[in-house]
């Protein structure tokens, strides 16, 4: 009867060769970083995020103009020399206000981003890992927050609390809250079964080295996905919110709030308008290209 | 081999509950392991063969509680395991180990290789960071791979080279025993022989002893000391090696057997193809697990569960053409054959 294996003389093929012919060590991150460059949208992206921050960052040497300073002697003043974007209807240069607005809406993006992470993620592994009624409770909770539409919840949490820039932010991290709840979720409860898990428990590892070394380092793919997409849309939430008159409070240069104190002047002042709604497009649009060019660069199925 | 077994499996069942409607309740039940005894002594290789799905996977990771079994005694150097608590379950674990069968999803893809084979001894508090270097780099050595594979991650490698990387984990923290569960065969047949011969020098240089599982008998002919035949959650069958190729009592055996491609092209070899399906685990038939697919199945088949029971000396078989019931055993089944023939 043969079996599969052959005679011992076999040669076996030296592994020391086999091992030549693989490509230089990387690690998964730097990989994915290096396939992040060579994606067209996503460094336009991170072009145009870097200059918001560049501009947020030196917003006093960049601009001419105070920021609140009024003049009514230049009221409405289309784009000149002087004022580069042109005025507002109090007489303010508003790419000053843009220059300092940027601050804003990255400020917000940034702690509406980070407190959401953290408390989802804190959610997300306590119903993953540790499943039955902890899940069956968060996850409720998650939907039901998620049945309504988020802008709304938004507006009730801000109506509860009062309008501010500050009260807007918080609104804004809670109504992210469930969806990177729901991520780490799933990602945590799908990493638990994969056999390297089941290895490390062979090992005799404890499950909290386990959930440390192993679950999360493999769970934060899709979660540094969802949080650069999320700084996005939290921009987008914050403006819509100082739109509506919940957010920031004049005389703050927050761009959503400059854009409702301008929408009667947009025919015959259009610059208003259009700066700060171009700024919040940008902004937008730029987290969105980092963000897909992260999912697509961080995807492990594209590797093999 | 000394007269007590490093591992004495008693009475092992595990039954995953089917869940079933909106609110999730079990419904039901899939047996995937039924009742399965057997001993491992040091320094043998137990081959454990059997179709895919009839539960070795479940077997092999019930024995480590990596599965938590539903009921029955894994006894690991007479201590039953499967009372234990987390912490002493973490030391005993030194000393049972499990080589996967998918070398690609066993390794963590974040980790490079250095880290893979430093975790266990780490965990176990075997070595200080410099010596635990060294010991990756001798481990790598012992299995063949060279040590710049420290430095790189899982998917730089091939099948092959990542199943020796499984192995060195296994072998890292010097256990007694390991579960090989099919460590071959998701790997090209060119390799496998490669890693068959490894694991059996290993078994001899370190004084291991294997539970070795695999779903054809080729696989497992060279390197087992004995062989368990499992069907539907069951073990039919269990001999020493040559026993069981010489004489397989169980027609489930036999079947198998007929499977495995005869190297002399003059031996003509009646090939037993099996007819009907594998019941499904979650509603095994009534009597022998196997009557729907005997080519020599009787009434009581039907009826009546066969006890795995010793036919010879060291050979065991369930089976009622070799039990009381089946009446005039040997009698039957030459009388069976020849109307086959
Ligand atoms: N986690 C699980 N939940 C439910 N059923 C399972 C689970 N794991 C395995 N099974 C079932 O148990 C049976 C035996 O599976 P397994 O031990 O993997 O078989 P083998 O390794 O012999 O191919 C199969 O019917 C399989 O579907
Ligand atoms: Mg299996």
């Amino acid at each position: 009867m043969e079996t599969v294996r052959p005679d011992k003389q076999t040669p076996i093929p030296s592994p020391e060769q086999e091992a030549h012919t693989v490509p230089a060590p990387a690690s998964p991150w730097k990989e994915a970083f290096r396939q992040l460059r060579r994606n067209k949208l996503a460094v336009v992206g991170m072009f145009i995020i870097s200059f918001f921050i560049l501009i947020a960052v030196f917003a006093p040497l960049l601009t001419p103009h105070q920021v609140s300073t009024m003049n009514a002697a230049d009221r409405l003043q289309g784009p000149s020399a002087d004022y580069w974007f042109g005025t507002d209807d109090l007489g303010r240069d508003i790419f000053t206000r843009i220059v300092y607005g940027a601050r804003i809406s990255l400020m917000v993006g940034f702690f509406a981003v980070t407190g959401a992470l953290i408390f989802g993620s804190m959610l997300g592994i306590l119903a993953g890992y540790f499943g039955r009624w902890v899940d069956m409770l968060i996850s409720r909770v998650f939907d039901i927050m998620l049945a309504f539409p988020s802008i709304l919840l938004a507006i009730a949490i801000v109506a509860i609390l009062g309008p501010s820039l500050q009260n807007a932010l918080i609104a804004i991290a809670i109504i992210n809250i469930p969806i990177f709840g729901r991520l780490v979720r799933s990602k945590v409860i799908s990493i638990r079964e994969e056999e390297y898990i089941m290895a490390a428990k062979a090992q005799g590892m404890k499950s909290g080295r386990i959930l440390v070394h192993h679950v999360l380092p493999n769970s934060m793919a899709p979660i540094i996905v969802q949080a650069t997409l999320g700084f996005g849309t939290a921009i987008l939430e914050a403006a819509a919110l100082g739109f509506l008159g919940l957010g920031a409070q004049p005389p703050t240069p927050e761009w959503g709030r400059m854009l409702s104190d301008a929408r009667q002047y947009i025919t015959s002042a259009p610059w208003t308008v259009l700066f700060p709604g171009l700024s919040i497009m940008l902004v937008v649009l730029g987290f969105n290209m980092i963000g897909d060019g992260l999912r697509d660069a961080l995807d492990p199925k594209m590797k093999h | 081999m000394t007269d007590q077994p490093l591992l004495k499996v008693t009475n092992l069942k595990k039954y995953f509950p089917i869940k079933g409607g909106i609110l999730g309740r079990p419904v039901g039940e899939v047996k995937a392991v039924d009742d399965v005894s057997f001993d491992v002594f040091e320094g043998e290789v137990l081959g454990i063969v059997g179709e895919s799905g009839c539960g070795k996977s479940t077997t092999g990771k019930a024995l480590l509680r990596l599965i938590e079994p539903t009921a029955g005694g894994v006894h690991f150097q007479g201590k039953d395991i499967t009372t234990l608590g987390t912490d002493e379950m973490r030391k005993v674990r030194r000393d049972m180990q499990i080589i996967f069968q998918d070398p690609y999803a066993s390794l963590n893809p974040r980790h490079n290789i250095g880290k893979i084979l430093s975790e266990p001894l780490l965990v176990h508090g075997l070595a200080e960071k410099k010596e635990r270097t060294e010991k990756v780099h001798e481990i790598l050595r012992i299995v063949g791979l060279p040590p710049e594979a420290a430095d790189r991650y899982p998917h730089q490698f091939s099948g092959g080279q990542r199943q020796r990387i499984g192995i060195a984990r296994a072998l890292i923290v010097r256990p007694k025993l390991i579960i090989c569960d099919e460590p071959v065969s998701a790997l090209d047949v060119s390799i496998q022989s490669q890693i068959l011969n490894l694991m059996e020098d290993l078994q001899e240089e370190f004084g291991l002893t294997y539970v070795f599982i695999a779903h054809d008998l080729s696989v497992v002919k060279h390197i087992s000391d004995r062989i368990a035949v499992m069907y539907l959650g069951k073990i039919v069958e269990l001999a020493d090696r040559d026993d069981l190729y010489d004489r397989p009592l169980h027609p489930y055996t036999e079947s198998l057997m007929s499977a495995v491609p005869e190297p002399d092209p003059d031996v003509k070899k009646e090939r037993i193809v099996l007819e009907g399906d594998v019941p499904s685990p979650s509603d095994p038939p009534p009597g022998c697990p196997f009557h729907n697919r005997c080519p020599y199945v009787m009434d009581v088949c039907r009826e009546k569960v066969p006890a795995l029971e010793a036919v010879h000396v060291n050979h065991y078989a369930a089976c009622h053409l070799h039990t009381e019931e089946g009446g005039d055993a040997d009698a039957s089944i030459n009388h069976l054959k020849g109307e086959k023939a």
